[in-house]
């Protein structure tokens, strides 16, 4: 299907990066909403990330990733252009559902604003009037505020240390759209659950139909290994071929956050290891917490 | 020939199987039944009657002749044996290892009538090793037939199915989601049961055959079942996706950390080699007390896995007897013999936890036999009152799979109620050209199975392409001489001719 070659890579601060990966056929398969299983290497593990953008055109894909855990800061050294990843399997999980909705409102918190990204120009196609909030630590590790502008009516930029646009949360910036705008008929929020967790409360009160995309450990992506199963409503359902897009309403995000660090011990350990091997040093991350 | 065999003059005992010390092997992922040695192998085709009846072929999925290859071993002619499986069987170091023959070939043996019946798995698997030690390849003369057939999942299903369009002269290309072909047999199968070499010449030989294998492909999502066939120049398609999709209970605690599915366990284990983590990255969460649910042939691997990954103590929780246990006999007595702890007639009702939302053990209810089910079995019914607890820090279940639902999510075929594809009697679809077998068809089931399904699809395929079924021309031909995979090579020059 393709090779795997990164053809173009940014780095958005010290621990963000984007890589343009090579693949014609998920180019053009991609919707919003979609991710992607990598394997870096014949030795690595297959790790989620969801689709940041897709250009058929240039046939290449777009991920951004946070290095936080052993493989996404050895991608973060390896991945140069010119280089190639073991796999990239996709485009997975059930497309968003975009629909006809005169006003939405797309949140993406930390790494999340990359995902949030083809959803909002997805809706700006489908005619809706489309408000970002995106939310970062500070103006220093900021990105795709551009991207947004280009594809939104409105875009709400929110930082902890109001470094730029409001200082705030990104449930902040949505109560300032909310109050601003009383007709938003659907939102959607992606980045950590903890985030996802607190928009979904900013827009139950007011039954806005909200959606959020969860990103739990998995192995094959596939509906396989039912590692990935959370609880929605009173049902489980397996986030890879079920979602990942789910009713943030329904969403239980403390089962969710605590299956997040099921494996948090023996990540930290290959991060230990790893560091020790190339001498790097640096403090353990957070796991399992792709956001 | 010398005097005809009685069931008085063959060696009355089964030549057992070599195998590694249960106290050894419980914590290696070498493989446990060693393979007959050449004194074995011809010990036990002795034991063959060569009965006028032969049950055997009858009992095999995919009818080999099993007492022609056992002849042939008797005679020392093991390329010769090798040629009659592969007539039929594209696998047999797989088919030997993991059949369950006890309910095949060698459940009807007519020795088996009075003693135990001839090891007829072992002697196959014997044959596939000799073969693969000696890079011995049946490669069939083919002429390119101009069709272009795209299999869907590299599993067993899948590659019985591409060998045989391959062999009728078709491309054939195999999509695979993983990163490495070979499915079940790969990420189920552990190593000490099937090793992944084994699996890796199997595939090997395929592509001697011309076949493709593009693994990192989801279909149905990087293109669609109905795109093959209309965009990229597929003449037939076949789905052997298998089953995926584990099932849980619906018990309270099932969130916990601590809790997975066999697959999940398997994968990790064995395709992505957690077992050597850190030195592979994909890491497995260790149990010191695992419980693993169910007592099929999954389960036996989850609990041995277990086992070998360095639990103290592996509990198998089945709510039925040990008689309608579905696993292989050897598997059950093989974890017997490792160790592990059977608990019959117990279901679970929770799985408990401890304050850091992890697993601190499970309770369960006792239950007893009642009248037979749907199934036949005896339904188990619970004791009242006999609920009891135990300390576990890690829960497995292996009590069966869903259909997977990314094909009939994404393409228009028409599906049964519990969501597998509906395929007729051929294995045709409902779009037409589109075969389907294996799990994904009748749910869970065994490798020989799909395998027998696939080469049942292939031939429904062949005869949809118009192209002559090798099997039903040249299987009345007498005469064995110089055939390789069903074709004759004095047969190259056949017309095929398509149906209109």
């Amino acid at each position: 299907m393709s090779n795997f070659e990164i053809v173009g890579r940014e780095d958005y601060s010290d621990v963000t990066y984007m890589l343009e990966i090579s693949h014609p056929v998920m180019a053009k398969a991609a919707k919003a909403g979609q991710f992607v299983i990598v394997m870096e290497h014949e030795h690595g593990e297959r790790i989620p990330l969801t689709l940041a953008d897709f250009d058929v055109e240039k046939g290449t894909i777009t991920l951004v990733i946070q290095a936080v855990g052993k493989t996404t800061r050895e991608m973060q050294r390896n991945c140069q252009v010119g280089t190639h990843l073991f796999a990239v399997v996709g485009p997975m999980g059930i497309p968003s559902h975009i629909g006809t909705p005169k006003k939405v409102l797309c949140v993406g918190g930390g790494l999340g604003v990359a995902p949030v990204y083809p959803q909002a120009r997805a809706y700006a196609h489908a005619g809706a009037y489309v408000i970002g909030v995106v939310g970062f630590r500070n103006r220093g590790v900021m990105f795709w505020e551009d991207k947004f502008r280009a594809v939104c009516n409105e875009v709400i930029v929110c930082t902890d240390d109001g470094s730029a646009g409001i200082k705030g949360l990104v449930t902040k910036g949505m109560e300032q759209a909310l109050a601003a705008h009383a007709d938003i008929d659907e939102a959607i929020a992606i980045g950590p659950p903890i985030m996802m967790k607190a928009c979904a409360e900013v827009t139950r009160p007011r039954q806005i139909r909200t959606i959020v995309s969860l990103n739990p450990v998995m192995v094959d992506g596939t509906g396989m290994c039912g590692g990935c199963r959370v609880k929605i409503g009173e049902g489980i359902k397996f986030a890879c071929v079920d979602g990942p897009d789910f009713n943030a309403h329904e969403v239980d995000f403390d089962d969710l956050m605590a299956r997040l660090g099921r494996f948090r011990p023996t990540e930290k350990e290959a991060l230990k290891k790893w560091e020790e091997s190339c001498r790097m040093g640096g403090g353990a991350a957070e796991s399992g917490d792709r956001y | 020939m010398a005097k005809k065999k009685t069931i008085r003059t063959i060696p009355q005992e089964r030549t057992p199987m070599p195998e590694q010390d249960p106290s050894v092997r419980a914590r290696n992922f070498k493989e446990v039944a060693c393979g007959y040695t050449l004194e074995n192998a011809l010990r036990e085709a002795e034991r063959c009657l060569m009965c006028a009846d032969e049950p055997c072929i009858r009992g095999c999925p995919v009818s080999i002749d099993i007492p022609a290859f056992i002849q042939k071993i008797s005679e020392k002619h093991y390329h010769g044996a090798y040629d009659v499986i592969t007539d039929t069987n594209l696998l047999p170091a797989v088919c030997g290892r993991v059949c369950p023959q006890e309910n095949q070939c060698e459940g009807v043996c007519t020795v088996g009538d009075t003693l135990e019946p001839v090891a007829i798995g072992r002697l196959e698997r014997f044959i596939g090793d000799m073969a693969i030690r000696e890079g011995w390849v049946n490669l069939p003369y083919i002429e390119k037939s101009g069709f272009k057939v795209g299999i869907v999942g590299s599993g067993p299903a899948g590659m019985a199915c591409a060998a045989d369009m391959a062999k009728a002269g078709c491309e054939v290309i195999v999509y695979e989601a993983f990163h490495e072909p070979g499915g079940v047999l790969k990420y189920g199968i552990p190593d000490f049961r099937l090793p992944n070499d084994v699996i890796n010449v199997e595939i090997d030989k395929l592509k001697q055959l011309g076949v493709r294998f593009e693994c990192n492909t989801l279909v149905g999502r990087l293109f669609t079942i109905e795109q093959m066939i209309t965009e990229m120049g597929f003449h037939a398609v076949f789905i052997g996706t298998g089953a995926g999709y584990p099932s849980f209970m619906g018990i309270p605690g099932e969130s916990l950390n601590g809790v997975s599915s066999a697959n999940e366990l398997l994968t990790r284990c064995n395709l992505m080699r957690g077992r050597d983590f850190p030195n592979f990255d994909t890491p497995i969460q260790p149990g010191r007390r695992v419980a693993v649910i169910g007592a099929g042939n999954t389960a036996m691997d989850a609990l041995r896995v277990s086992l070998r990954l360095g639990a103290e103590k592996v509990y198998c929780v089945y709510r039925r007897s040990k008689a309608e246990a579905p696993a292989r006999a050897e598997e059950i007595h093989h974890a017997g013999e490792e160790g592990v702890e059977f608990h019959w007639l117990t279901s679970p009702v929770e799985v408990l936890a401890d304050d850091k939302k992890c697993v601190r053990g499970m309770r369960c209810l006792k239950m007893e036999l009642g009248e037979p089910d749907a199934s036949g079995r005896r339904r188990p019914v619970p004791v009242p009152g006999s609920e009891f607890e135990f300390e576990c820090d890690s829960v497995i279940y292996a009590i069966g799979t869903n259909a997977n639902p990314i094909l009939g999510q994404t393409a228009k075929l028409a599906l049964n109620k519990r969501g597998y594809i509906e395929a007729d009697e051929n294995l045709a679809t409902s779009i037409a050209g589109v075969y389907a077998g294996g799990d994904i068809v009748t749910g869970a089931a065994t490798v020989i199975e799909a395998m027998g399904a696939g080469r049942k699809a292939a031939r429904a395929m062949k005869a949809f392409l118009g192209l002559r079924d090798t099997d039903v021309v040249y299987a009345p031909e007498p005469s064995r001489g110089g055939r390789r995979f069903g074709f004759a090579p004095d047969e190259h020059g056949y017309a095929r001719v398509r149906v209109v």
